[in-house]
């Protein structure tokens, strides 16, 4: 291609995505785009066909991005390129969303017609205009009895303060509206725009490993262009790479000669780490490459840390492996080894959220098969030390001496919760429960309303989402930004079995909830692990200060003491069938004790009186 | 050579709330065909593993004291004609239901060589018998007994269950005591397992079960123990006693890891290193001995592994223990070289100990002993 047919071909790109919040219909308007544009023949069709990991789809949410390449005959008689650049819909990925966002021209928002807005989508819908994006909105959903497209439409212009006059009318399901929905991406996403010929600039907006051809880069062209050969340079990490293959996918992969201005696709160069393609970073050419990186790069901080160890001590180094290929996968993910005295050897991982650390535990256990123990999550506490120097603190039990302690600080996040009014009540009593400080509250309409809290980040690690949840019945959502540290009364509480203290049971918790939390920690201990041969006194301490107790009692009876005839395989199979649930227990001193256990700490739900 | 037989009978007239044998209701089932198929099964098991005299016959169910006279006649003279045995040596136990044995059955089994008697008893609470589904009386217990003593029985057993629900400690104290009463040669105290496809099961998962707490069934063993003792029965294995000598041979052959045959609908066996199960409903039982097969549905070669763990974890239920020396004539390797951490572990822990070459349960270790067996066994 010369000049002129690249710069013809850009002005028909059009590079969008999908902003919904979850249920609201994001996979299946994409699904009906891609049949519209005939990317699949419909016998081809999966539901939900960009979802792809099996984890996303049994949860319904989507963890990894995808990018496709659609060709649509527009109504002006012209064929244009459209690249839909999927995100995903949960506030622990706020980065990578902005990231793929960033690759875009225009958004497709899309609200529920019976819901409205929701925190999810605002936030996101924020960071569109962030990246200065065009939105186009749709009110989905028109066909369900209780519509109401008119107050969404009310409602997208008050609280968003977009113009939705022109919002289009659909029904992803019914197939209604699609075709309108992509005569606007054509009208109003304006078309990319760069020079073909200036020095590469490509933003990296995910990657995933794949075990043939090492890391495959999802990028976006924004200056210049990349073909096989290439020499190519990441610059944020320096790394320089000769590039194998380009192309795109429509949504299976297909190689093509060259990626140029405005195309979104993928890159592989023998890349061996995922960590050398971070989300956000730039791609350019290793010589006389671009003089400055795309903006908005940066490289991403866990707010959340725990301790995650194999049961089964001769596995640590099955469980360094696979965190290994995960992190290829997942450049958020972090890990150090760390050593517990009840626990032995693991890891100590920050993640994103909450979710990010299910997930991954959940892969591990899944796709490496090794069962693990978890620690409750932590996020960073600041300790001020009285001799002035101050130390950042991710795992409780590194957590100083008090006497040595002048104040520790703890991130606060800024919550959003919105819900119909008739719930304002319970999610207030919610927050004041979690150490909130009320900020705000507004009605967007007249039955819906914001409430905004400043609230611990620790508070939200503890089932707070659940809670919200449920205190609502579902119908409130939730969005929150870290915005700072806070001085808080905070003490540590350890928890000591057969009067020994257990390190990986220490949590930090807030000095007013502190006895509070204490009983009923112990008393779940309690329920949570088996009689063992002695009796095993349970006790939660602050300092020296023991301030809660329960007991364990002793295994009296276990015996197989029944007539089975000559049926030894039986015998033996009772016996094993005991073994195997010990062999999921891990030994901490001289208890066994079961996995939930290390989580009771984070669990406090069937003990919170329901109202 | 195989010196021990087991033989099922599957029929009961009526169900236990906790038994999960193999058994179906009497009425109506081909009792007589499955009889000659038993006989059948004999002849070609003893073509198969020649067998020069067997030293110990246990006939177990189901219920074999609900099989009519002319029935009872056919199955020991079966016995009688096809399996060899001394008559003047071997230990033939029969399994009696208290109240099925009239004098007329008696005789019968007296005749053909049975020598000893085990009484399902269970308990000496009427309304305790009533609630697991047991439809004898207690008279019928002390009638049967009396009967079999007058016909000749001189080593007669009876079993008791603990930890029924709603049994406390003093009705089975009570129970305990009548039992000892009746000085019999043998006792058997079984605990209550609540297993799969039982009236018990199916209550307990619905929540309408409530058995006795741990510390409860605990001192229910202790008391077992305890008073057996103290009336001069030895406790020789987990859940069994006897007067000096009235040891159940039969059992032993279990737990000395020696091998045995297992006849009828359902029935395990050891024969030649192999554990074997036979085909528990009657027609999957009958057909392939009518076609002239042996009704096997499984076979399991005992691996050396496995039989020196099973060495183990049977031979540890008796009181006499497992011998080091014996272990290493049997197995060609030293007991230590095999389980010597398990064994240090289970002394360190109080369970086992050990004298003169001899490991055997310590008291705890006998109301802990799945802790200690389950060491034994590589998962």
């Amino acid at each position: 291609m010369n000049r002129e047919e690249k710069l013809n071909r850009q002005s028909r790109i059009r590079n969008f995505s999908i902003i919904a919040h979850i249920d609201h219909g994001k996979s299946t308007l994409a699904d009906r785009i891609l049949e519209k544009t005939n990317a699949l023949a419909q016998r081809e069709m999966k539901s939900q066909l960009l979802d792809s990991m099996d984890l996303e789809r049994e949860r319904g949410i989507t963890i990894k991005l995808n990018a496709v390449q659609l060709k649509y005959n527009a109504k002006d008689g012209e064929e244009y390129i459209f690249h839909l650049i999927d995100t995903p819909g949960h506030v622990d990925f706020t980065y990578e969303v902005s990231r793929s966002l960033a690759a875009c021209e225009g958004a497709v928002l899309v609200v529920d017609a019976a819901q409205g807005i929701e925190a999810q989508t605002l936030a996101n819908v924020y960071l569109a205009l962030d990246n200065n994006l065009e939105i186009i909105p749709v009110i989905n959903k028109i066909d369900l009895p209780s519509a109401d497209p008119e107050r969404v439409r009310n409602e997208i212009e008050e609280v968003i303060g977009l113009d939705a006059s022109e919002a289009v009318l659909a029904s992803a399901k019914a197939g209604i509206g699609i075709e309108e929905i992509l005569e606007q991406v054509v009208e109003l996403v304006p078309p990319p725009e760069g020079d073909p010929d200036a020095p590469l600039k490509a933003l990296i907006f995910d990657s995933l490993y794949d075990a043939y051809r090492g890391v495959v880069a999802y990028i976006r062209v924004v200056e210049g262009s990349v073909k096989p050969g290439d020499k190519i340079r990441m610059m944020a990490t320096g790394k320089e790479f000769e590039v194998i293959e380009v192309g795109v996918f429509n949504p299976k992969t297909v190689l093509c000669d060259e990626l140029t201005v405005g195309d979104v696709g993928f890159l592989t160069a023998a890349i061996k780490n995922v960590g050398d393609t971070r989300v956000g970073d730039t791609i350019t050419n290793a010589k006389s490459g671009a003089a400055e990186a795309l903006p908005g790069y940066r490289k991403l901080n866990p707010m959340v840390y725990c301790g995650l160890y194999p049961i089964d001590a001769s596995k640590f180094n099955d469980l360094r492996d696979a965190l290994e290929k995960l992190e290829l996968n997942d450049s958020a993910l972090q890990f150090e080894p760390e050593t517990s005295q009840a626990l032995g050897f693991g890891f100590r991982c920050g993640f994103l959220g909450l979710l990010h650390m299910e997930i991954i535990q959940e892969r591990i256990e899944r796709e490496f098969k090794i069962d693990l123990i978890t620690t409750a999550p932590s996020v960073i506490y600041d300790v001020i030390l009285t001799d002035g120097s101050s130390i950042k603190v991710d795992n409780p039990s590194n957590m100083p001496d008090p006497q040595k302690i002048d104040r520790i600080e703890e991130p606060y996040v800024k919550a959003t919760m919105m819900a119909p009014n008739e719930f304002v009540g319970a999610i207030m009593e919610l927050c004041q429960d979690k150490r909130g400080i009320f900020i705000d509250m507004q009605y967007m309409d007249e039955t819906r309303v914001s409430i905004v809290y400043e609230i611990p980040l620790s508070e939200i690690v503890y089932d707070f989402f659940d809670q919200l949840k449920s205190n609502t019945k579902g119908y409130a959502s939730f969005d929150y930004e870290l915005i700072g540290y806070k001085e808080s009364k905070l003490v540590k509480m350890d928890i000591l079995l057969n009067a020994e203290t257990v390190d990986a049971l220490s949590f930090i918790v807030h000095r007013d909830f502190a006895y509070e939390r204490g009983k009923v920690i112990v008393e779940k201990l309690k329920k949570l692990i088996p009689r063992q041969q002695f009796e095993v006194p349970i006790q939660a301490a602050i300092g020296q200060k023991i301030i809660a107790r329960s007991t364990i009692s002793a295994m009296r009876k276990n015996v197989l003491a029944k007539c089975y005839g000559g049926d030894i395989s039986r015998k033996r199979k009772l016996l094993e069938k005991q073994k195997e649930g010990k062999k999921r227990m891990k030994q901490v001193g001289s208890v066994e004790v079961p996995q939930e256990a290390f989580m009771a700490v984070l669990k406090m739900d069937d003990t919170t009186p329901k109202k | 050579m195989i010196k021990s037989a087991y033989i099922h009978i599957p029929f009961c007239e009526h169900i236990c709330h906790y038994c999960d044998f193999n058994k179906v209701y009497l009425q109506g089932q081909p009792v007589d065909e499955y009889l000659s198929m038993l006989k059948k099964e004999f002849q070609m098991s003893v073509m198969e593993y020649p067998v020069e005299s067997l030293t110990t016959i246990f006939v177990g169910g189901g219920t074999p004291t609900s099989l009519n006279e002319k029935q009872l006649s056919f199955l020991v003279s079966s016995i009688r004609e096809e399996l060899p045995y001394d008559r003047n040596s071997v230990e033939f136990t029969f399994e009696a239901n208290p109240g099925d044995l009239s004098e007329g059955k008696l005789a019968i089994l007296h005749e053909a060589g049975v020598n000893r008697l085990s009484f399902g008893v269970q308990s000496f609470n009427e309304e305790l018998l009533r609630k697991i589904g047991r439809t004898h009386k207690i008279a019928d217990v002390y009638d049967s007994i009396e009967k079999a003593n007058k016909v000749g029985f001189d080593n007669i057993s009876i079993d008791l269950i603990y930890g029924l629900p709603g049994q406390t400690m003093e009705d089975f104290e009570d129970t305990l005591k009548k039992a000892l009463e009746l000085k019999m040669e043998h006792y058997s105290s079984y605990s209550l397992i609540v297993e799969p496809k039982t009236v018990f099961y199916n209550l307990m998962q619905k929540g309408r079960l409530s058995l006795p707490p741990q510390e409860i069934e605990a001192r229910m063993y202790e008391c077992v123990m305890e008073e057996m003792a103290k009336h001069g029965y030895i406790q020789y294995e987990i859940s069994n006693y006897a007067k000096q000598g009235y040891e159940s041979k039969h059992n032993l052959t279990y737990w000395n890891n020696e091998e045995y045959f297992g006849f009828g609908a359902g029935a395990h066996g050891y024969v030649e290193g192999k554990r074997t199960a036979n085909y528990g409903p009657l027609k999957k039982y009958i057909t392939p001995l009518q076609e002239g097969r042996l009704p096997l549905i499984e076979t399991h070669e005992v691996s050396k592994q496995e039989k020196m763990e099973e060495e183990m974890f049977l031979g540890l239920r008796k009181m006499e223990g497992v011998n080091a020396q014996s272990f290493e004539e049997k197995f060609g390797t030293p007991i230590s070289d095999i389980f010597g951490q398990q064994l240090t572990e289970l002394k360190e822990k109080g369970l086992l100990e050990e004298s003169a070459g001899t490991y055997r349960l310590t008291y705890s270790g006998k109301l802990l002993g799945n802790e200690v067996f389950q060491s034994f066994i590589a998962v």
